[in-house]
């Protein structure tokens, strides 16, 4: 890699994940300035105990959901759906024990998580139908369940909050093996993840995917498999999210477990680089998102808000991080543009040519090669209209 | 097309049903629907065919026509927002606790007005401008009005303002001695509005040249930045009259109102007939839409023995059908 | 083609247009160089040159998309530096460009006058709208309903409405861009027609084109452009096709006739090797027509035709892009079914898309990760091609191809067309097909590259590669071919051996051409062009 011989400061600056990790710092120094025990972690009966603890188990959820989401939205796709997935998850399981014939026995717990996880997956490959097979766009298609996905809940549950006790059951929420289990279990799969795309040819495979589909399919790809595959993966991911929440106060909530998740879980995708637009994506970044946001979360509930208002300093976050990468904002900052004329592009055969000319300067500074997006798409934008004269 | 006009156009429109132009075939499909449910509901409930039981129709969901008005512009230009439940709270929030404080009602319902109208410009801004998906802009747009609730308060505030109150209480008798509310009237007239605007104006009709094609419509000279900031501006402005019709039918502002709304805003959208790739809809469909949902509402309140959450599966369903519909048109047609 | 009468006297008076000492400066290259053009009233007039040469570019300094680093342009001898496109609209500079830049879902009237339309008491005036369209419409000879659904009509009408939006604002300037890229030639001949109708009104045309035989039948001056200098202004009649050829592209003609040695040593002695691929009776309803076809071993079969002839469709279902509905195929010998591109790259057919950008490169990926693309698909997700190996083929295929940055992370949407274009053909050749489609390989990329690409496709011939090769341009298909296949209204209609010249295929076009049927829409008022 010619990143390989630039400096680490190079490397930082052009880094995707320079802004979320600095600002990932920035909250955690801002915590530990106002309330010196916040860094503070001490082990007390087999447990650790602290405020970075808390971060981390309650973020468990979010950051299971992302990673799924991660994938969905490298295809270019999005899920709107996970936070009900979530949900019914919950709702199935606790109905499911409450109603075997002894709630408090692993097995019932098993069988709960199994029936649970299996109507995920279904669910899962619902979407992915939707959206593969009959080629509905992402967002409408998983709004469908997004809609209708909370009603299935109610009606598992009754309309009731279905309690259980069942210790087996607690364990995936709430309990802990020295760390929290529900976050083991999410980094688990995260580096599961991580270890299956990267050692693997299927990262390439569902960026190929995001990035062009057409030409990913006229190279051999199967396309529609990766996206079904994406949906369900997604889904599980939900499923298990669901069910750590649940887990964790031995409840099914209907109405409001993994309500607004699916927000938290794009945020926290795009915070950590990923582009809305598919194509590439980071996991590492999808990490740091995750934690961006709950600390957050956890800033405003010791700064003794009320937590709901969490969501101004989420928007806020948001349209920071968002305003950072537009690719125009990226731009300006990175080159000059046309004198007069910021908002143009180069033509498609000034902007070859200058890439001939040129190849070195843009890859240097940006390892990740899709930071300075808005050139690619100049180049890009003539020639794909030209299709529609085609077919 | 075998041996002379290949077929490169494309239609977006729908196929061809003879003496309807494919382009409102939805809208009608949406307005047999409605009828059939209508008609069902008569069938099996009594005391169901009557013009009350139409007119509560409007009056249960005038403020979810004003926001689908909104919403209908917004997807017109082939953008969403997903701000506008979160503004409807913002709004009756901000009223309640505006109210309480003792200021008048005028000066609320101005104020009201151009936060959410606010709201919407920037938006429009930031996603014309900075051209970040519409998505994730009314998505942080959404996190910070309903932050902005609690901001206020976090409990329910009640409205005791003798304008509100009376606006709430008020009604109208029709012939035949169906009674509505005020706020259905506003409904009516803001949908009336909305049809001259995208219909009579080059306003409108740049809206739908945006959706037909952006690139087209800024190469054609048309004022693109402004008219799409104009939608969420609109959008903005009908989800805080909608917000304010709403704080009228609960008589409080609260943070937690209307989560979800702007859900049902865009299935109404959807069920009447408006693409969500843009260019192609009418509002008298997203009216449509509206109805099509508080008559499902309606059937499951008479069934009696049927949960709230029906409504939910029901939309829902609908939801999934018009969708595959349109796909399935569109598709037939490229 | 054949001549049509020319204006007997060259077009004279001021300049409508003149631009002087233009230098448009990107970061890193100079794409125009101190260019002088004017354009005289009543006059069409070609700008030409290769892809690259500066034509959009120019355009686009004149229409105020791009500012100028330097020069001026008067327009009826003032100075003017319009905002955009919008602007220089309203001075009566219109542009139609090559895709049909409307809005479909919108009606024929509202196409022409949106923005424009006549109000009353602050509402859009329907009826005065409809008229008015139907009147400018009826001046340039267009009897389509104003009402209707823009969608509703072919590209071609498309396109003639789009000049209707150009003429309403009473343009002085219409800059028309590659507009009939997507016409066949009836529909051309109707441009023409209302073409040389605006400039007997005075209107100054500005005309870009790929097609020579249509610049010579329709503009009366010419502007060469050559890698963003001026080359020469002339009057078409003064400049022989030979002439301006080698004024679009210089010197380098050389490297052309060096692929024509090359193709001719490679000789045509195939008819013995044994077949790769033989399609009977394959086709597609409204797509091609049932075709029969044998590609041997070591042969190049050209597809020559025009645009919508069939030619990208029948090299569609030949790779399983599309999916046929009769016929069937036999590769070496053994009965397949190419119902996906999967099936087909599992058969050993590649195909390289004529839409670089849209179906073949991935423009946020690297080199390195475009290049084995095929090849991992092929593999499947679970076998990842080892490192090593995957840095061997990368190194030897951007040296055998000179790809360049020889940098094997550099992005692909950054490339040169021309070094994107040889990406996609190592992309495809890691995989040893042994039958080879390549669909405009050459299309929009300068000279030097496409020499490259048309030499290794003789080479690969002669190594024993099938090669199907599809080009807009025919001596580039009679050159290389060793059997052309000629395409025309979706159908296959004639089979020629390497002896085929040029003239022989369009012969066949035009030919083939008379027997037409009658076209939808513009046959009525269509005038005959051929005689």
């Amino acid at each position: 890699m010619s990143a390989a011989t630039a400096t680490f400061a190079q490397r930082m600056r052009g880094s995707r994940l320079l802004w979320p990790v600095v600002a990932l710092v920035a909250l955690l120094l801002a915590n530990a300035a106002r309330n010196p025990g916040f860094l503070s972690v001490r082990l007390q009966d087999g447990h650790l105990y602290g405020s970075l603890v808390d971060i981390l188990k309650n973020g468990a959820p979010t950051l299971l959901i992302a990673l799924g989401m991660t994938l969905v939205i490298a295809t270019r796709g999005i899920d709107l759906s996970v936070g009900a997935v979530a949900a019914i998850a919950g709702a199935v399981a606790c109905t499911t024990i409450v109603g075997s014939s002894d709630p408090t026995s692993p097995a019932a717990a098993v069988t709960g998580i199994g029936v649970a996880l299996a109507l995920c997956l279904v669910l899962g490959l619902w979407n992915g139908f939707l959206v593969s097979l009959l080629g509905i766009q992402p967002i409408i298609a998983t709004l469908v369940l997004m809609t209708a996905g909370r009603g299935i809940a109610m009606l598992v549950t009754d309309g009731q909050i279905i309690t259980v006790r069942n210790d087996f059951f607690r364990e995936i929420g709430a309990g802990f093996l020295l760390f929290p289990i529900s976050i083991l279990i999410a980094l688990a799969a995260l580096v599961a993840v991580a270890l299956v795309t990267r050692r693997t040819a299927l990262g390439l495979l569902i960026e190929s995917v995001g990035i062009n589909p057409e030409a990913s399919r006229l190279a051999g790809l199967r396309s529609r498999t990766i996206i079904w595959t994406v949906y369900v993966f997604a889904a599980v991911c939900a499923g298990v999210a669901g069910l750590m929440i649940s887990s964790n106060v031995s409840a099914a909530d209907a109405n409001n477990a993994g309500l607004w998740i699916e927000m938290d879980a794009i945020l926290a995708v795009v915070i950590g680089g990923s582009s809305l637009a598919g194509g590439r994506y980071s996991l590492s970044g999808t990490l740091v998102g995750a934690l961006i946001i709950q600390t957050l979360t956890t800033t405003v509930y010791s700064m003794g808000i009320a937590p709901e208002v969490t969501l101004v300093f989420k928007a806020l976050v948001v349209i920071a991080v968002c305003l950072l990468q537009a690719p125009k904002m990226r731009a300006r900052f990175a080159r000059r543009r046309p004198a007069g004329h910021p908002a143009t592009q180069p033509s498609a055969d000034a902007d070859s040519l200058a890439a001939q000319q040129d190849p070195a300067d843009h890859d240097a500074a940006e390892p990740d090669g899709v930071a300075d997006r808005p050139v690619a798409d100049a180049v890009d934008a003539p020639d794909t209209k030209q299709k529609v004269t085609q077919s | 097309m075998t041996t002379t006009t290949p077929a490169r156009h494309r239609v977006p429109g729908l196929s061809k049903v003879p003496g309807i132009p494919g382009r409102v075939l939805p809208v009608v499909a949406t307005f047999v629907l409605f009828v059939l449910l209508f008609g069902v509901g008569s069938v099996r409930y009594e005391g169901f065919t009557s013009g009350q039981v139409f007119a509560n129709l409007f009056i249960d969901n005038a403020f979810l026509i004003v926001l689908a008005v909104g919403m209908t512009f917004v997807i017109l230009t082939g953008g969403i927002d997903l701000s506008v439940g979160a503004v409807v709270a913002l709004s009756t929030m901000l009223a309640a606790a505006t109210l309480r404080a003792g200021i008048p009602a005028p000066l609320v319902i101005l104020l009201v007005l151009a936060v959410g109208t606010g709201l919407g410009v920037l938006m429009g801004l930031v996603i014309h401008h900075f051209e970040i998906q519409p998505f994730i802009v009314t998505l942080a747009g959404m996190f910070l009005a309903r932050g902005l609730c609690f901001v206020i308060g976090v409990e329910s505030i009640s409205i005791k303002d003798p304008f509100f109150r009376a606006l709430a209480t008020g009604t109208i008798e029709l012939p035949g001695g169906v009674v509505i509310t005020w706020s259905v009237v506003i409904a009516l007239v803001i949908v009336a509005a909305a049809v001259w605007v995208l219909h009579r104006t080059r306003f409108g009709r740049t809206v739908y040249a945006i959706g037909g094609s952006e690139s087209s419509a800024t190469l054609m000279g048309l004022p693109v930045a402004r008219v799409k900031v104009a939608a969420y501006a609109i959008s903005g402005l009908c989800a805080a009259v909608a917000g304010l019709l709403f704080s009228v039918y609960m008589l409080s502002g609260y943070g937690l109102h209307a989560v979800g709304m702007e859900l049902d805003a865009i299935a109404s959208v959807v069920i009447g007939g408006t693409l969500l790739s843009g260019g192609v809809g009418f509002v008298l469909g997203s009216l449509l839409g509206v109805l099509v949902l508080g008559v499902i509402q309606t059937l499951i309140s008479f069934q009696g023995t049927l949960s709230s959450w029906w409504t939910k599966i029901a939309i829902g369903t609908l939801l999934l059908l018009f969708i595959v519909m349109q796909r399935l048109f569109t598709r037939r047609a490229s | 083609m054949t001549d049509t009468p020319r204006p007997t006297t060259a077009p004279t008076g001021d300049p409508v247009v003149a631009m002087r000492g233009i230098t448009m400066e990107f970061p890193g290259v100079t794409a125009l160089a101190d260019v002088d053009f004017r354009l005289l009233p009543g006059e069409v007039h070609a700008l030409m040159g290769e892809n690259g040469a500066g034509k959009s570019t120019l355009i686009k300094v004149l229409t105020g998309v791009y500012t100028a680093t330097s020069g001026t342009t008067e327009l009826r001898g003032e100075r003017v530096a319009f905002a955009g496109p919008a602007a220089a609209q309203e001075a009566g500079v219109s542009t139609v460009y090559q895709e049909v830049n409307l809005c479909p879902n919108l009606s024929v009237a509202e196409n022409i006058l949106l923005g424009r339309e006549p109000r009353r008491f602050g509402a859009i005036d329907l009826p005065g709208t409809r008229a008015r369209a139907a009147e400018l419409l009826g001046r340039m000879g267009l009897t389509i309903d104003p009402a209707s659904t823009l969608a509703e009509h072919p590209i071609a009408i498309q396109q003639l409405v789009a000049i209707a939006r150009a003429v309403a604002v009473d343009a002085q300037v219409l800059i028309l861009d590659e507009p009939t890229s997507s016409l066949d030639q009836d529909e051309v001949a109707e441009l023409f027609r209302i073409m040389r109708h605006l400039r007997d009104q005075g209107v100054a045309i500005l005309f870009v084109s790929h097609f020579l035989e249509q610049v010579y039948e329709i503009a009366d001056r010419m502007t060469v452009l050559r890698n963003g200098r001026l080359v020469g202004e002339h009057l078409t009649r003064d400049l022989s096709r030979l002439q301006l050829v080698s004024a679009m592209i210089g010197r380098e003609l050389g490297v052309l006739e060096e692929v024509e040695r090359l193709a001719e040593d490679a000789g045509s002695g195939t008819s013995g090797a044994p077949p790769v691929l033989e399609a009977s009776g394959l086709g597609r309803r409204g797509s091609i027509a049932p075709f029969d076809l044998t590609i041997r071993s070591g042969e190049v079969v050209g597809l020559a035709g025009l645009l919508g002839s069939g030619r990208t469709e029948l090299a569609r279902l030949l790779f399983g892009a599309d999916r046929a509905d009769s016929g069937s195929v036999r590769v070496g010998g053994k009965d397949v079914s190419l119902r996906t591109p999967r099936a087909a790259i599992a058969s050993g057919i590649a195909f390289c898309s004529e839409d670089r950008k849209g179906e073949g490169i991935l423009a946020d990926l690297s080199i390195r990760d475009n290049l084995v693309l095929a090849m991992q698909a092929a593999r499947g997700w679970a076998r990842p091609i080892p490192r090593r190996t995957k840095d061997e083929l990368v190194a030897r295929w951007i040296e055998t191809l000179d790809i360049r940055p020889a940098d094997p992370d550099a992005i692909v949407g950054r490339l040169s067309g021309g070094n994107q274009q040889k990406v996609l053909l190592a992309r495809w050749l890691v995989t040893n097909p042994r039958l080879l489609i390549l669909d405009e390989p050459t299309r929009g990329i300068d000279i030097g590259a496409k020499a490259q690409i048309q030499k290794l496709v003789a080479q690969l011939a002669a190594e024993g590669m099938a090669v199907v090769y599809i080009s807009a341009e025919l001596e580039e298909v009679a050159r290389l071919s060793h059997r052309v296949i000629v395409l025309k209204d979706r159908a296959k209609v004639a089979e020629l051996d390497a002896s085929a010249t040029v003239d022989d295929i369009m012969g066949l076009i035009a030919e083939t051409d008379a027997t037409a049927a009658p076209r939808v829409g513009t046959a009525a008022r269509t005038e005959q062009v051929a005689s």
